[in-house]
């Protein structure tokens, strides 16, 4: 059994179809990148792998379980399943450890006095030990996202879902975040990302996923995907952001 | 006739006492019923919201002082018992309190952005703890302002409560005017009292609101 198994899930916004029966399967410590053009539906995807967005059709299912915004347990799935965006979406009001230990705290994952630790350990897992005490806006724009990957570490996830997460840094900060990831990727963490970052997408992917039109247009080994392109679609794709 | 002596000047802060068990009775019944209405304007049960909404034009569209004469005369017509004035007030200002209050809050609350919502939701919280470690806090600071402005117009809005006879600040006023032909001087002192009672708090926002955003 897969660990994400996405059966011909449709999505509609409106009049607008954005997906148009996406078949996927995500084997666990698998690390798959979803590329494509804007539009062509990869962030609605991943939200509506965590029923931050609900489907028309289709179904989706984690570890077995059937996802559904109206699930009763979707609190307890959304622990086991982190996601990081774009915009890191940090508490403002919050300083970087209150950040981490705030869900593990609430949900009883970890009792009160060992969350401290619990942040120490994700930090420095994500090389940020030292700004356990600063206030997200005290940190660059790359620190920040770190931060966000590490609440979500906090939370011991068996799938990460990550939306576009290096596309709002400047280009001077996008290595660590990758580097993190990276790192993770290593010590088998499941992952699925939404990226515009190809050299990630060949060198540290397992599986190549090239979204067009809502449809799951090509998919398969990366290297081999960006040597041997199948179609023109992802021909025209990969010289486009080359 | 007298002169505007010390006995005159105790009865005005003796009356002062009812002005700000007004306010707090305001807040203590309004700010709970202010903060229901914020979440239920907030709502995804749109039947909350329309309610909310129903609620809001109504008591919003009626002035203060049509309140205090409806819950005042109306409350014994309509529960069929006579009611202290202390009560009919305190139900007039409750309402006052909780549909203006409730529409600071309620646009602090939306001024935090969705996102914040949808971070705290992937966490695995509950909505009520996404509302109440991730949203409120921040809608709190955005609100601060206004909810001061407003605390203060209410203390001065509690002077309206002097035409149904209620004994606070300004009706002692009026009283010690009458009896000492001294109109200037006793509402220079009134005017005076309230002005001591609201600028410690513009005072208190100030410097809250500045501890509040060192604190980021």
């Amino acid at each position: 059994m897969a660990l994400v198994e996405i059966r011909d899930v449709h999505k509609s916004f409106g009049s607008v179809e954005v997906l148009k029966g996406i078949t996927l399967d995500v084997e666990k410590g698998d690390i798959v990148t979803i590329i494509g053009r804007s539009g062509s539906g990869k962030s609605t995807l991943l939200r509506c792998i965590n029923a931050l967005e609900t489907i028309d059709r289709g179904e989706i299912r984690i570890e077995g379980e059937r996802i559904a915004a109206d699930m009763p347990n979707l609190r307890q799935l959304r622990q086991r399943v982190g996601i990081v965006f774009q915009a890191f979406n940090l508490f403002p009001h919050l300083t970087v450890e209150r950040n981490i230990t705030l869900a593990p705290v609430l949900t009883g994952k970890v009792p009160k006095e060992k969350a401290r630790d619990l942040a120490l350990d994700v930090l420095a897992r994500v090389g940020l030990a030292d700004k356990i005490d600063a206030w997200p806006e005290q940190l660059s724009g790359g620190q920040q996202q770190r931060v966000a990957i590490a609440r979500c570490l906090a939370m011991s996830p068996h799938l990460m879902l990550f939306d576009e997460v290096t596309s709002a840094l400047d280009p001077e900060l996008v290595g660590e975040v990758l580097k993190v990831m990276e790192d993770m990727a290593r010590q088998g963490m499941t992952m699925i990302l939404v990226t515009h970052e190809m050299g990630f997408a060949r060198t540290v992917a397992t599986k190549l996923v090239f979204m067009h039109q809502g449809r799951v247009w090509e998919q398969g080994n990366p290297a081999e995907l960006f040597a041997d392109p199948k179609t023109p679609e992802l021909k025209n794709f990969i010289s486009s952001v080359k | 006739m007298r002169t505007f002596n010390e006995a005159d000047l105790l009865s005005l802060f003796s009356a002062l006492r009812w002005t700000v068990v007004l306010v707090a009775l305001a807040l203590a019944c309004g700010g709970p019923l202010a903060l229901m209405l914020a979440l239920m304007r907030s709502s995804r049960i749109a039947p909350l919201r329309w309610l909310a909404a129903g609620i809001l034009q109504l008591v919003q569209g009626v002035p203060l002082l049509g309140l205090l004469m409806f819950f005042y005369f109306g409350m014994p017509v309509f529960l069929g018992v006579e009611v202290p004035a202390l009560v009919a007030v305190g139900v007039a200002f409750t309402a006052y309190t909780a549909v203006f209050l409730g529409e600071i809050w309620r646009g602090g609350i939306q001024a935090v952005k969705q996102t914040q919502w949808e971070a705290a939701a992937c966490l695995g919280l509950t909505r009520w703890q996404q509302f109440r470690y991730v949203i409120a806090p921040q809608a709190f600071r955005m609100a601060l302002p206004p909810t001061v402005g407003f605390l203060v117009q209410l203390i001065k809005n509690t002077s309206l409560a002097s035409v149904v006879g209620f004994v606070e600040l300004a009706r002692a006023g009026q009283m010690a005017s009458a009896a000492t032909f001294q109109p200037l001087l006793v509402y220079s002192v009134v005017a005076a009292i309230y002005f001591a009672l609201c600028l410690p708090l513009t005072v208190w926002s100030r410097k809250l609101e500045a501890r509040l955003n060192g604190a980021r």
